[in-house]
């Protein structure tokens, strides 16, 4: 065609197939939009949610489905020893990781904070063990627990003279849990770290100029400013490593299995332990489930006790 | 993103190099340290002989004196290591392709076509990140049973969606957000409909929250454990940190260099993934606990 | 013919009332500028006319036809949002060309198209970049482009050049006029700045709280404000407005006597007595006020002086030569008195 022609075009009109038009109205594409994720969130975790509180109620076993027997797997449960300890170990367990991973991770992430060169590479290294699965770094811990070979113990002993006895890192109830504890922690300084240090970059460095302008020194400044501008980001790394040290599995399952004499089991494990080569599943369900009220506790905690201050309260953003 | 320039600044005349030394290089060396030590020692173990590996007074055990292949070959041609790895390859990718599907749609229709009780539904898929798999895996495996899905990888692809959709939900929807509404307003003024937008404008924009998602569901499909150890029993069909756990251990004699080995072999491919998507691991980290 | 009706629109967000009833008229080819404070409802009226706000009652019709429950790409408008809007991921050519590729235009045809609207406004050696490699003024020209190639029957201006800085401001307001001209397409230009509205539009529609306060020409509305909301508004300095009541054919503030032209107000009336800051004479039988502030600015003078215990401006042609504490006089000059009505802001 010609350039005046060119010109002169206009788009002529087209009925949209049936598909488009469809989805040009707003429910059905908001319908066919959560479709796949809730359908799948609906049939793979709300269901067997429901599904595990009803099966507590129940004696179902491995292969052979069961009846209803009310509150009787709790009965049960709250006069076993292994379990009270388990309960009791589970939270142990929780608060001294979490107090560990935010000790050392805050440290960490305010000395990342500072000029460093390479921090990128630094940064990137740091992540590792929070990169690797998990279960293969608790291997790694395993041998590093070993009571003849430990690296460990050979340096304290063999090398620097400190002991004459090799550790016997989990071979009795409490090293054993402090050694779970440790490795917990190892495992979670890097993501603490990380996100703390985002956190602490979304601080304008005027302020602690301005601060210390005013005389304040490094813990003031700290205390004053940092902490109170962190704790957005802290309630909601908090709340996480809460909920996922609590309902942690598989670093207990690696190295002790729950031992030694069922001393180090948390609920997951111990709940795994009993449901399945136990075959008690109906058992192993209320143990599990048992776990709900701490996780909902411990979350809106965290949530709210840290995370809502009022000066935060400011324009909504959704 | 740093508030300092890039550039080493003059140092301020109250601080010192030694204090810098103290406060700062120290600590964090020791740090470091900590956090490689254990992938150091799993790394020279992988490679040492038998019989150096349970002998620390011979030679220095920080050192590999005769570096052996041994231990690698032994994983790769004696086990089902191959197998194991494709099939955790297979259900990382799988689970993280349906999970990305699904997230997209989810995370559009969520911020984007801002329907009555939107943040509602934001909210329930939020809340579902927060039910551990240690408390869904028993009722769940006897949802896979009747499914007939029992010991096959099939289960884990479809389940282990179940903690990657809020997560990689939540992620794109922070950068849907990112994107100006005014796009899509003058989108639809010059003649698009919805589907046209959401695949010239809205998906190629979200492309870098796209990859972050996907390189952290497959992160997290990678690392997952408890589905895996519940749902598959024979040996062959396990997924690598199951194997590795369960398969490498006969009787009571442990073969850590074995042991070792598989641990290694079993990081690398994300280790390698790793390397390659740094910037996108901590960006996806830091976006998601921002908001 | 592309002429705008919009009678009687109102437009609520749950309760709260945003528009009170509207009505406008846009001749074609006409360059209309709504104007006001921020909040006032004009850039949600404009949003309405280009379909992405409902209107809650009222009708807006666009050549004539009634398009209220018309789809925005049915409307034949096209708009410049104040962001620009432009497709980051796409070059200057595809953005400008977008609207064309998504109904399956022929190459040939998005060459013309795409080609004139960029010789138009300068943007041929541009069309490979994208729009992070651009300046404000460039972007704002890429996506008036994009708008010119739609070749629509009206076009939406949502505060354009709001982002841009004052001396690109000025080039860029002399552009879009320009292009008006040479274009003649029924514009609809939404701004909080008076000045612009001043100098671009054919007609001025002055908004304030959901409502019109008075349509006109620019001069009109300079020359004739019909209340003192359009009075203070249009016009920088902004006029003053002094209270006073009618004795004797003559203004009283206080105790100062301020001319009226004959026949202007009611004997013991309450007025607002406005007079612009370009309007004040130095007159030595004048009124005294006292120098609060003197401001040269090379072409004028302008004295911020108390009169009567009120805070006036003037605007001098000639060089001021009192300081601050002293006092000179002033004169009105009668043909450019405004009265008000105390109690309803009216013109009188």
């Amino acid at each position: 065609m010609d350039h005046t022609q060119a010109l002169a075009w206009t788009p002529p009109r087209v009925q949209p197939s049936w598909l488009a038009r469809l989805l040009d109205w707003k429910p059905a594409l908001v319908a066919i939009c959560l479709a796949p994720a809730l359908g799948l969130l609906l049939v793979f975790l709300t269901y067997p949610l429901g599904l595990g509180i009803y099966m507590s109620f129940t004696d179902t076993q491995l292969g052979k489905p069961g009846i209803w027997v009310g509150l009787e797997n709790f009965e049960y449960l709250l006069t076993d020893r292994v379990f009270l300890n388990a309960v009791w170990f589970t939270i142990f367990y929780t608060a001294a990781a979490t107090i560990g991973k935010f000790a050392l991770g805050l440290w960490l992430a305010l000395l990342l904070n500072q000029h460093i060169p390479f921090k990128s590479l630094i940064r990137a290294i740091i992540l590792l063990p929070w990169i690797t699965p998990t279960v293969l770094s608790a291997i790694a811990f395993w041998w590093i627990y070993d009571p003849q070979f430990s690296i460990i113990s050979y340096v304290v002993v063999d090398v620097l003279h400190l002991r004459s006895k090799y550790f016997d890192f989990i071979g009795s109830p409490w090293p054993a849990r402090w050694s779970l504890i440790a490795a917990n922690v190892w495992r979670g300084i890097p993501f603490v770290a990380i996100s703390l240090l985002a956190g602490l970059q979304t601080i304008s460095p005027s302020l602690y100029e301005a601060a210390m302008l005013d005389g304040a020194t490094s813990w003031q400044r700290f205390r004053r400013i940092t902490a109170p501008l962190l704790m957005p980001i802290l309630a909601v790394v908090l709340t996480f490593s809460v909920l996922f040290t609590f309902a942690d599995f598989q670093l207990v399952y690696a190295i002790t299995r729950g031992g030694p004499i069922n001393s180090t089991h948390l609920m997951a494990t111990l709940a795994f332990q009993r449901g399945i080569p136990g075959a008690a599943l109906g058992e192993g369900a209320a143990i599990a489930v048992a776990m709900i009220p701490f996780l909902v506790v411990a979350t809106l905690f965290s949530y709210f006790a840290i995370g809502n201050r009022k000066w935060q309260q400011g324009g909504s953003d959704e | 993103m740093t508030h300092m320039s890039d550039t080493t600044p003059e140092l301020a005349s109250w601080d010192s190099r030694t204090r810098r030394l103290i406060m700062l290089y120290v600590p964090l060396g020791c740090f470091m340290l900590i956090l490689l030590f254990p992938f150091y020692w799993m790394a020279i173990t992988a490679f040492k002989p038998n019989g150096e590996l349970l002998d620390y007074k011979t030679n220095n055990p920080f050192w590999i004196h005769s570096p052996t292949l041994d231990n690698i070959r032994k994983l790769l041609f004696d086990t089902e290591y191959p197998r194991w790895l494709v099939t955790t390859m297979g259900v990382a990718f799988g689970a993280t392709a349906i999970a990305l599907v699904a997230s997209v749609l989810a995370a559009y229709a969520i911020q984007r076509l801002r329907f009555k009780g939107s943040k509602w539904v934001g909210l329930a898929i939020y809340l579902a990140y927060l039910v551990p798999p240690s408390i869904l895996f028993i009722p769940l495996a006897q949802v896979i049973f009747s499914f007939g899905l029992f010991d096959s990888p099939m289960a884990l692809i479809l389940s282990y969606p179940t903690f990657l959709i809020p997560f990689c939900t939540w992620l794109l929807i922070g950068y849907f957000k990112s994107i100006p509404y005014e796009l899509e307003e003058c989108a639809l003024i010059d003649g698009a409909s919805r589907l046209q937008i959401l695949r010239r404008i809205t998906l190629p924009l979200a492309v870098p929250g796209l990859i972050s998602a996907g390189i952290f569901a497959f992160t997290l499909s990678w690392n997952e454990f408890i589905y895996a150890l519940a749902f598959i029993s024979s040996s062959e069909k396990k997924t690598v940190p199951v194997a590795i756990l369960t398969e490498l251990v006969q009787g009571d004699v442990y073969q850590w260099g074995a042991l070792m080995a598989g641990a290694l072999l079993g990081s690398l491919p994300v280790a390698v993934f790793y390397s390659f998507f740094v910037e996108y691991y901590v960006s996806s980290l830091t976006g998601a606990v921002k908001e | 013919m592309a002429e705008v009706a919009i009678s009687g629109v109102r437009k609520n967000f749950g309760s709260t009332a945003i528009l009170h009833g509207v009505d406008i008229s846009v001749a074609d080819g006409e360059f209309a500028v709504l104007v006001g404070p921020s909040g006032c409802g004009k850039s949600t009226l404009l949003r309405m006319i280009a379909g992405l706000e409902n209107i809650s009652s009222g009708e807006i019709a666009i050549g004539g036809r009634v398009v209220n429950n018309v789809a925005p790409k049915e409307r034949d408008i096209a708009m410049v949002f104040q962001n620009y809007a432009l497709y980051p991921h796409m070059t200057v050519r595809e953005n400008m060309a977008f609207s064309l590729s998504l109904a399956k235009a022929p190459a040939a045809v998005v060459t013309a198209k795409v080609g004139r609207a960029a010789g138009i406004l300068g943007l041929d050696q541009l069309l490979d970049r994208y729009p992070r490699q651009l300046s404000g003024g460039q972007r704002q020209r890429v996506a008036m482009g994009r708008a010119i190639v739609r070749d629509p029957q009206v076009f939406l201006f949502d505060e354009p050049l709001s982002n841009l800085d004052a001396k690109l401001r000025v080039q860029m307001r002399g552009e879009i006029k320009d292009l008006h001209q040479r274009l003649r397409t029924t514009t609809i230009y939404v701004t909080h700045d008076q000045i612009e509205a001043m100098t671009m539009a054919d007609k001025i529609v002055v908004m304030q709280g959901g409502r019109v306060e008075q349509i006109g020409a620019p001069l009109d509305l300079y020359d004739r404000p019909a209340n003192l909301f359009v009075a203070g508004f249009i016009g920088s300095p902004a006029m003053n407005v002094l209270p006073g009541v009618v004795r004797a054919g003559a203004c009283f503030v206080g105790d100062v006597r301020l001319p009226l032209p004959a026949g202007l107000g009611r004997e013991g009336m309450s007025v607002s007595y406005g007079i612009r800051p370009e309007h004040w004479r130095l007159d030595d039988a004048g009124v005294a006020a006292i120098v609060r502030l003197v401001e040269p600015t090379g072409s004028e003078t302008q004295v911020t002086a108390e009169l009567a215990g009120v805070k006036i401006i003037g605007a001098f042609r000639e060089r001021v030569s009192a300081r601050p504490g002293e006092t000179i006089h002033i004169a009105p000059d009668l043909g450019h008195v405004h009265l008000f009505s105390r109690d309803t802001g009216l013109r009188l």
